[in-house]
C-alpha cells in the first residue's frame, strides 16, 4: 500500500467559510447599531444617559427570561411556560416578599424546584418539552392567579429602590445586560462544566457514553433557567412595584425570539449569551421605534415577528444553514 | 493476572433475543486484535460489555491491568456543538479549573498532530462546520488522549474507526495503532475492512451469531477462510482478490442523464454505473446534491442513498414500512389517500428483493442493525421512479455479505436501464462502476475508465500537484 505521509491532508476544503461562521453573531449587532440608529435620528435626546436608562428600563426583565430561555434551547427543549412563570413570581414579590419574606422565598424556591423536575421529567419519560411547558403555563397561571387574583399588591420597597439607582456614567440596563453576558459566556460557553452542560443538549448520548448524567445535567439547566426566570419576574416587579397574574405573556415568545436572533437555534444546543442579551436589547428598541411612529400596540408584536422572519431569512442567505 | 480484560462464558440476553452466547475473549497489553463478524453477530454488545455499559446476564468479566478503557464508535459519539476540545473535557474529568480550555486544546492538538500529521482541523471549530473524516478524526484523537492526574490508557476499542476517513488518514491511523501498541496499549480493532485487520492485528477473533467461532494469529486465518467464518457467503472481499468483474456492456448511443461541465466533465447516460471518488471532503458530495438538484422535477429526477444514515437518512420514528414508502407514495395512493395494505404490499415486497432482515415490517426503523437500516434506504432508492440514483457512500458500516447483495442488485438495476452515481472511497465498490471520476479541491481531475482502474490510480490523481 502507498503510504503517503508526507503530503498534507487536503482536508480544509469543506469548512465554511468565516463570514457564514461569524453571521450568526454579526448579524445582531449590525440590526441592533441599526435600530439605535433609528432611534436616535427620530428623538435625539435619548442619545443621554437619561434617554438610554429610560428607553432601555423594560429590556433587564426580558434579557433575563431570554437568558432563562437560552439555557432550555441549549437543551434541544423550548419552555413556553416562561412568561406565565414570570408573572406567578411578580405576584409573589407582590403579594409577600414586603409581608412575609420568609414564605415568599420559599415558595419562589419551591418553584424553582418545581421547573427542575419538570425538566428531570421530560428527559426521564422522553416527553416533548412543549407540551410539557405549554401544561406548566396554564399551571404558573393558575397559582399567580391564586396568590393574587387581581393585579395590585406592593413590592418590596429594597426590590422597587433596585430600578431607580444610577450607576456613575453607564445607565443600569447597560450595566445589567454587560454583567449578564459576562456571567454567562464565562460559566455556559467558556467553563468545564459549561461545555459539559451544552454537550447534554448537543448530543445526549455521546454525554451519556462519557460518563455523565443526562438527566442530572437537564434539571441543572432547568433549575438555572428557573432561577433568570425569577430574576426577572423581579426586575418586572420592581420596576411596576406591583404583580399582576398576565402582566408577561409576551415574555414567551420575545424569550424565544431574542435567543434566535442572537444566533441560537433550535436543534443541536447552539446558543450564544452575547447574541441573545443583544436580542433582547433589540427587541426592546423596537418596541420604542413602533411607538415613535405611532404604531398601535396591537400592531407591536406582529412587526417584532417579521423582524425575527427577517433576521432569519438574512442568516440563511449569509450562512445556508437551515434553524 | 496479565490481561487487561477477560471474558469468561459471557451471555447477554435483551428480552427473549440472545445477542451474546457465552462468548469467552481476553487480551493482553499491547496487543492489537482484530475482531471480525456480520451485522447481528454480537460485536456491539460485546464492546458494551467491556465498556461496563450493561452488565452481561451471565459470565464474569475481569479487569487486569489498571487503566481506562476507551471507545471509538461507529456512530459517530460527539457532540457537534461543541469544539475538539471541549469534546476532550467531556471524557477527562481532571479537565477543570481555570486553564482547563488551554490544556484540552493542547491535549487533543498534540495527539492529533502526533495520528495525523498535518490533518489541518482548526482548534476553535464547532465540529459542526467540520466534514465527516476531519470529525472522525477527531474522535480516534480524543480516544488515545491522556490526562496527567489520570491513570493510565489501558485499552482503545476502535468500532469502524475508518469508514469516514481517506487512504492517507487511514494508513496514518493504521501505523498510529501500531506505535500504541508497541507502547502497551491493547487494542480491539472492529473493521469490516479486512485489509486493516491484517495490517496491524496480532490476532483475529470471528463472531458469529452471538459466539466466537474461531480465533488465531492473523497469519492462520487467510481472508477467504474469515469469509466462510463469518457467514458463509463466498464472496471475495477486498478489490485485490476480486476475480475480475464481468465488463458490463454499456451503450455507447444511450441517452446521456447526468452532465457536470468543467475540466474533465462528467458524463453518466442510461444504464450507466459512475464513480466518484478522491479523498473524503473534496466535493463529491457536493457534487452529487448539484446532480440532485438539477434533477428536481425534471425528467432526470434522482434518488438519494445517504451514507450519514442517521443525518440525512432515516426517519427514526417511522415504521420500516413508513420509511420504505416515502419515495413513491404515488404508488400506493388510492383517490386521495395513501392505502395501508398497498403500502404493506409494497413494503413486503422489497423486504424480498432486497433481503431486509427483520421481525416486521410495522417495526421502528432504528430497531434494526446499521446494515439493515442501510437495506432500507437502498429499497427506498430504488423502489422510486426515478431514473437517476445517487448513492453518498452507502456501504458504511454494511457487512460483507450485504455489499455483494447490494452490488449485485445495483448492477441489475442499472442493467434495466438506470443510471447510478455512486461516491464511496474504496476501491472494492469502485470496481462495480463503469469509469471513476477523481475529484481533488472540489472538482473531478481525472477520469479512470473500469479496465485501468487502481489504487495507485487514484491516489496518483488525488495528490497529483
Amino acid at each position: 500500500m502507498t503510504a503517503v505521509t508526507d503530503v498534507p491532508t487536503a482536508a480544509t476544503p469543506a469548512r465554511k467559510p468565516a463570514l457564514a461562521r461569524l453571521a450568526p453573531i454579526l448579524l445582531p449587532i449590525a440590526i441592533l447599531v441599526v435600530i439605535l440608529g433609528i432611534v436616535f435620528w427620530m428623538r435625539p435626546i435619548a442619545m443621554s444617559y437619561f434617554g438610554l436608562t429610560l428607553m432601555l428600563k423594560l429590556s433587564v426583565p426580558l434579557i433575563f427570561a431570554a437568558l432563562s430561555q437560552m439555557l432550555i434551547i441549549s437543551q434541544g427543549d423550548l419552555d413556553l411556560s416562561t412568561g406565565a412563570y414570570v408573572g406567578f413570581v411578580t405576584c409573589v414579590s407582590a403579594v409577600y416578599l414586603g409581608s412575609d419574606p420568609a414564605l415568599g422565598w420559599a415558595i419562589i424556591a419551591g418553584s424553582v424546584v418545581l421547573q427542575g423536575l419538570v425538566g428531570l421529567f421530560t428527559w426521564l419519560r422522553r416527553l416533548p418539552s412543549i407540551v410539557v411547558t405549554l401544561g406548566m403555563s396554564f399551571v404558573w397561571l393558575g397559582l399567580a392567579l391564586f396568590v393574587l387574583p387581581t393585579p395590585g399588591g406592593q413590592a418590596p420597597n429594597w426590590l422597587t429602590a433596585i430600578p431607580q439607582w444610577r450607576p456613575p456614567y453607564v445607565p443600569l440596563p447597560i450595566v445589567v445586560a454587560i454583567l449578564a453576558i459576562l456571567v454567562f459566556e464565562v460559566t455556559l460557553m467558556r467553563s468545564a462544566a459549561g461545555a459539559v452542560l451544552r454537550g447534554a443538549g448537543g448530543n445526549p448520548a455521546a454525554v451519556t457514553r462519557a460518563g455523565w448524567s443526562v438527566a442530572g445535567l437537564r434539571t441543572a439547566a432547568y433549575v438555572l433557567a428557573a432561577i433568570c426566570a425569577v430574576f426577572s419576574g423581579l426586575a418586572l416587579s420592581a420596576l411596576t412595584t406591583s404583580g399582576a397574574p398576565n402582566i408577561a405573556p409576551a415574555y414567551t415568545l420575545l424569550s424565544i425570539a431574542s435567543v434566535i436572533l442572537g444566533g441560537g437555534a433550535f436543534i443541536g444546543g447552539i446558543v450564544s449569551p452575547f447574541g441573545t442579551v443583544i436580542g433582547a436589547v433589540t427587541l426592546t428598541l423596537v418596541s420604542s421605534v413602533l411607538t415613535f411612529v405611532n404604531v398601535p400596540s396591537v400592531w407591536q408584536i406582529g412587526a417584532q415577528g417579521a423582524l425575527l422572519v427577517v433576521v432569519l431569512l438574512a442568516r440563511g442567505l449569509v450562512s445556508g444553514d437551515r434553524t | 493476572m496479565d490481561k487487561v480484560i477477560a471474558l469468561t462464558a459471557v451471555t447477554k440476553a435483551f428480552g427473549p433475543v440472545r445477542a451474546l452466547g457465552g462468548v469467552d475473549f481476553a487480551i493482553a497489553p499491547g496487543e492489537v486484535v482484530g475482531l471480525v463478524g456480520h451485522n447481528g453477530a454480537g460485536k456491539s454488545t460485546m464492546v458494551n460489555i467491556m465498556m461496563g455499559t450493561f452488565p452481561p446476564t451471565e459470565g464474569r468479566v475481569e479487569r487486569g491491568a489498571a487503566g481506562e478503557i476507551r471507545c471509538v464508535f461507529q456512530e459517530l459519539s460527539l457532540c457537534l456543538n461543541l469544539d475538539a476540545a471541549e469534546n476532550t473535557r467531556l471524557i477527562h474529568r481532571s479537565l477543570r479549573g481555570l486553564g482547563w480550555r488551554r490544556r484540552a486544546r493542547a491535549m487533543i492538538a498534540g495527539r492529533l498532530d502526533a495520528i495525523f500529521p498535518g490533518h489541518g482541523i482548526p482548534p476553535e471549530a464547532k465540529l459542526s462546520d467540520l466534514p465527516i473524516g476531519q470529525r472522525q478524526m477527531v474522535e480516534i484523537a480524543r480516544a488515545f488522549t491522556a490526562a496527567e492526574g489520570e491513570g493510565p490508557l489501558a485499552m482503545v476499542i476502535l468500532d469502524e474507526p475508518t469508514s469516514a476517513l481517506g487512504e492517507e488518514a487511514t494508513q496514518q491511523f493504521l501505523a498510529y495503532v501500531r506505535k500504541a501498541a508497541g507502547e502497551g496499549v491493547a487494542i480491539v480493532l472492529i473493521t469490516h475492512r479486512l485489509n486493516e485487520i491484517y495490517a496491524v492485528s496480532h490476532r483475529i477473533v470471528v463472531m458469529k451469531d452471538g459466539r466466537s467461532v474461531a480465533e488465531g494469529p492473523s497469519a492462520e486465518l487467510p481472508k477467504e477462510r474469515l469469509v466462510e467464518l463469518m457467514g458463509g457467503h463466498a464472496v471475495p472481499v477486498e478489490g485485490e482478490d476480486i476475480p475480475a468483474v464481468a465488463t458490463r456492456k454499456t451503450d455507447p448511443n444511450a441517452p446521456v442523464m447526468v452532465t457536470l461541465p468543467g475540466a474533465v466533465p462528467v458524463e453518466a447516460r442510461k444504464g450507466d454505473i459512475i464513480g466518484f471518488t478522491g479523498l473524503d471532503g473534496h466535493g463529491q458530495r457536493e457534487a452529487l446534491v448539484a446532480i440532485q438538484t438539477e434533477g428536481r422535477g425534471a425528467k432526470a429526477a434522482t434518488a438519494f442513498v445517504a451514507g450519514d444514515r442517521q443525518a440525512d437518512g432515516v426517519l427514526p420514528v417511522w415504521s420500516i414500512a413508513q420509511n420504505l414508502t416515502i419515495s413513491c407514495l404515488a404508488t400506493i395512493r388510492r383517490g386521495a389517500f395513501l392505502s395501508p395494505a398497498a403500502e404493506r404490499a409494497f413494503a413486503e415486497e422489497w423486504r424480498e428483493r432486497i433481503g431486509i432482515r427483520m421481525r416486521d415490517i410495522d417495526q421502528p426503523l432504528t430497531e434494526l442493525s446499521g446494515g439493515n437500516q442501510q437495506k432500507v434506504l437502498f429499497a427506498r432508492a430504488l423502489a422510486a421512479p426515478a431514473p437517476i440514483v445517487l448513492l453518498d457512500d452507502p456501504m458504511r458500516g454494511v457487512d460483507v455479505g450485504t455489499k455483494a447483495e447490494v452490488y449485485q442488485t445495483i448492477r441489475n438495476e442499472a442493467d434495466a436501464g438506470r443510471t447510478f452515481v455512486w461516491f464511496s472511497t474504496e476501491l472494492e465498490e469502485l470496481e462495480n462502476c463503469d469509469r471513476v471520476y477523481v475529484f481533488r479541491e472540489g472538482a473531478p481531475v481525472a477520469c479512470i475508465p473500469r479496465e485501468a482502474l487502481s489504487q495507485d490510480a487514484i491516489i496518483a490523481a488525488s495528490f497529483q500537484s
